[in-house]
């Protein structure tokens, strides 16, 4: 290792554990909660590993979200491609970020996430259903962990049930492309699709998102343009977040019979054991990308105006001032200080339906299916190599 | 010890923590997703829930004020 590489080594790294961080991860931590390193393009950011100063960091005006502006550091090559820059609310700042997010808040509260309880529980029902049917053996990822937020997603927002194939795949393509011009094309053909849509149902409001939210175009509060922004941040937000984290999930779980015993008997409640998951696995490796506008003194050091900012999930949800015997995978600690889902005004906007599927998607799958059990060796598990979530990119398992 | 709960509802950015920690004093209203205090008088069984509801809220919207 270079001198540099020592002194400001390079992130983010591939998990080789679906649910442990790197050890490289654990050595940045140890030496303190704000660390330099160094990206993928050569560019020095620094990663905030402590709990308590990745809260203060991300409720500080002074950092920006604006993804337009050089500034912001790009996580991965494909992210250059301006469809991944130019999102509308995870990449804006106040005041045009709370008027988005007032737009939407009333679609994602805790008591509309709870009405779509039972047409969740139905369509994960009729998923092991069909698992069942073909089966003993299935891939998890795509015949479970894709349909069900794709079809939440896709009821929610107003698109066509048939249409949802397409989105899985155009939305996979811009955050997980290889290269920027492959995001590019495919955040232009999803664009494209959702103003058609929009106009659609600028003439006949549809039941979702889009059809509730057409009023504000009519009176002039958001363009056609914008409301078609919007829905695709909330697909892609919402599709390759909860589908990552369902097969995470399930391999953390057989790999820790205990707690999955805990989980399927009813000792520990549901909702307790996935606020562990969420902790334990992050899903991404960075809840928050930003730049300060300002200088800001943290933890004796200075960042500078322009400094690019990365907050670890994965290290914050392991701190152990937070945390007792941070790495250990305990579903009944049901603990919420965890950055899984951000701080600040960007916290995640669809959280509360996340918690719900996910909460869904494990009862079940154990529940009717009790000898659920991997259909290939642990080590034979391949973590996906695309994208910013941390994922397999398959999951066969067998009962 | 008399706590007093008020919520910013400016700031509130209807994430759902404080419902989803303490659903006795909080709740989201039907309009604008955005918090409401149903009790700003807690009792004192409530407390702990409402100093974490205060705690997690990510838009620091929530004041706890004691009195004696």
């Amino acid at each position: 290792m270079s001198s540099d590489l020592a002194e400001a080594p390079s992130f983010p790294e591939r998990r080789t554990c679906p649910y442990h961080p790197p050890e490289s991860y654990k050595e940045i931590s140890s030496r303190g909660p704000l660390n330099q390193v160094t990206l993928w393009n050569g560019r020095r950011v620094w990663l905030v590993t402590g709990y308590a100063e990745g809260r203060k960091l991300l409720s500080d005006p002074r950092l920006s979200a604006d993804r337009q502006q050089e500034q912001y550091p790009t996580m991965a090559p494909h992210l250059q491609a301006q469809a991944a820059r130019k999102l509308v609310l995870v990449g804006e700042d106040p005041p045009l970020h709370d008027k988005h997010r007032r737009l939407l808040n009333p679609e994602f509260s805790l008591k509309r996430a709870r009405a779509m309880q039972e047409g969740i529980q139905a369509l994960v029902d009729e998923l092991i259903d069909n698992i069942l049917a073909i089966g003993p053996g299935a891939d998890l990822v795509t015949e479970y962990a894709l349909p069900i937020p794709s079809r939440v997603m896709s009821q929610l927002v107003g698109v066509p049930y048939e249409d949802h194939d397409f989105f899985q795949s155009a939305t996979a393509g811009v955050m997980q492309a290889r290269d920027a011009a492959q995001s590019q094309q495919a955040g232009t053909e999803l664009a494209r699709y959702l103003a058609k849509l929009v106009d659609l149902n600028l003439e006949r409001p549809g039941d979702g998102v889009i059809g509730r939210l057409v009023e504000h175009v009519h009176n002039g509060e958001v363009t056609r343009d914008e409301l078609a922004q919007l829905a695709m941040v909330l697909m892609i937000a919402g599709l390759e977040t909860t589908s990552s984290m369902i097969p995470l999930g399930v391999i953390t779980l057989l790999d820790h019979p205990d707690q999955l015993e805990a989980l399927t008997s009813g000792a520990v409640p549901v909702p307790t054991a996935v606020e562990e998951l969420l902790r334990f696995l992050a899903v991404t490796d960075f809840a928050a990308v930003r730049w300060v506008t300002d200088d800001i003194e943290i933890a004796g050091h200075t960042i500078r105006a322009k400094d690019g900012i990365v907050v670890s999930s994965t290290m914050v949800n392991r701190d152990p001032d937070v945390h007792q015997d941070p790495h250990t995978f305990d579903i009944a600690r049901g603990n919420r200080q965890h950055l899984t889902f951000g701080y600040g005004i960007h916290q995640c906007l669809g959280q509360n339906l996340a918690r719900l599927q996910l909460q869904i998607a494990y009862e079940t799958l154990f529940r009717r299916i009790p000898g659920l059990r991997l259909g290939i060796s642990g080590d034979e598990i391949r973590m996906r190599t695309t994208g910013t979530m941390q994922g397999v990119e398959r999951l066969p398992v067998v009962w | 010890m008399t706590l007093h709960v008020s919520a910013a509802r400016e700031r509130c950015i209807g994430a759902g923590l404080c419902v989803l920690t303490a659903p006795e004093v909080f709740e989201h209203d039907d309009e604008e997703g955005l918090v409401s205090v149903l009790d700003p008088h807690p009792p004192a069984e409530d407390h702990d829930d409402v100093r974490l509801a205060g705690e997690l809220c990510p838009a620091n919207a929530l004041q706890l004020t004691w009195t004696t």
